[in-house]
């Protein structure tokens, strides 16, 4: 059967409107400014919710304690075997490539595994990327409610004392005011950091 | 010649020059964000029982063109939104400079993962056909859910 002249019509009409429907995505203006940051950007930003853990120096770790510094918030657990240890060697060339500026960073460092992270041990793996990061541990709820406020998710995943921990592997950028400005999703290297930090300890 | 044959004929040019116009003009956008949003009300519907999803399992973007992930959230409530929790009133803007394919842990999907692949810069032309249209249907797709939203708008 041939087609009807006005099946024709709503065809060649349909067909332009999604011609002029596709130029007009096209043919618009010029890209909007790239965002400064190389993480995700939080707008606006809001108080990082505070909190206050057992330190892997010994003393109680709030996030206020670090007001003035910019602050690397991060969340995982001394046995993982491959996202921990890349995230922390990470920031630790961070602050190498930061220079002097590194002494107004902080890395914050809260297990997602209570269980196994004691204070001494966060203590002592941590010292073996840098020196200056700070481990925090708690109480099961006590992290738990940390992770919430922050939207961290944490999974136990095998059994036995072998077992695993999935968890977001993303880094928090607080600044100077205590504001949670930006994240950073695992996978950046060290430029990207010093890049950003730069950019929040001038502001 | 009959009107229906030159109907044909003008489809037939339409067609061919929209192709490849398609494949061979340069890509220019207004915005690099490609943007999903929450809502206003969705934490009540889904407290009512209903399933709203509102980010796709894959997002696909596109390194020069459409490579920022912008996340709004317009709820009353903080959401988990991809790969961060945004509060009501914010927005979070992820930008991407590797073309690669990335997962987030991402509570909102029943698999706990959202994909992110970025492909990079269409500079062939059946790269840029392929862009085109996968925007168009996107932005069909987009068209196609709008009527839903505006309907429960306020709802909550």
């Amino acid at each position: 059967m041939r087609p009807s002249l006005a099946r024709l019509n709503h065809i060649a009409a349909f067909l332009l409107s999604l011609l002029l429907a596709s130029a007009s995505m096209t043919v618009s203006a010029s890209a909007t400014a790239e965002p400064a940051l190389k993480a995700g950007v939080f707008n606006p930003p809001y108080l990082a919710p505070d909190f206050s853990l057992h330190g892997s120096d010994g003393s109680d770790i709030t996030l206020s304690r670090y007001r003035g510094k910019v602050v690397l918030l991060a969340f995982g657990y001394t046995n993982c075997a491959a996202v921990c240890p890349t995230t922390l060697a990470t920031l630790a060339q961070t602050r190498s490539g930061l220079g002097k500026a590194a002494n107004a960073v902080q890395v914050v460092y809260v297990t997602v595994d209570p269980a196994r992270d004691d204070a001494a041990r966060m203590h002592r793996y941590l010292a073996a990327f840098d020196t200056s990061f700070v481990g925090a541990t708690g109480t099961p709820d006590a992290l738990a409610a940390v992770r919430r406020k922050y939207g961290i998710t944490a999974v136990k995943q095998g059994g036995g004392r072998n077992y695993a921990m999935a968890h977001t592997s993303s880094i928090f950028l607080i600044d100077r005011s205590g504001k949670l400005r930006a994240l950073m999703p695992f996978g950046h290297d060290a430029a990207d950091f010093v890049h950003d930090v730069k950019l929040l300890l001038v502001q | 010649m009959k009107p229906r044959s030159l109907i044909v004929i003008a489809l037939l040019l339409l067609v061919l020059g929209g192709t490849g116009w398609a494949a061979l003009a340069p890509i220019h956008v207004a915005s690099h964000d490609e943007l999903f949003e929450i809502p206003h009300g969705t934490w009540a519907r889904r407290m009512a029982g209903e399933k709203i999803e509102i980010l796709p399992q894959t997002i696909r973007l596109t390194l020069g063109l459409n490579d920022v992930l912008l996340l709004r959230n317009k709820d009353d409530v903080p959401h988990i939104f991809g790969p961060t929790l945004i509060m009501p009133g914010q927005s979070f803007s992820l930008p991407f400079a590797q073309a690669s394919t990335y997962s987030f842990q991402c509570t909102a999907h029943a698999s706990g993962q959202l994909n992110i692949i970025v492909d990079p810069v269409p500079d062939s032309a059946w790269e840029r056909l392929r862009w085109r249209v996968r925007k168009l249907t996107n932005t069909a797709w987009q068209l196609a859910r709008l009527p839903y939203w505006h309907n429960h708008e306020g709802h909550g």
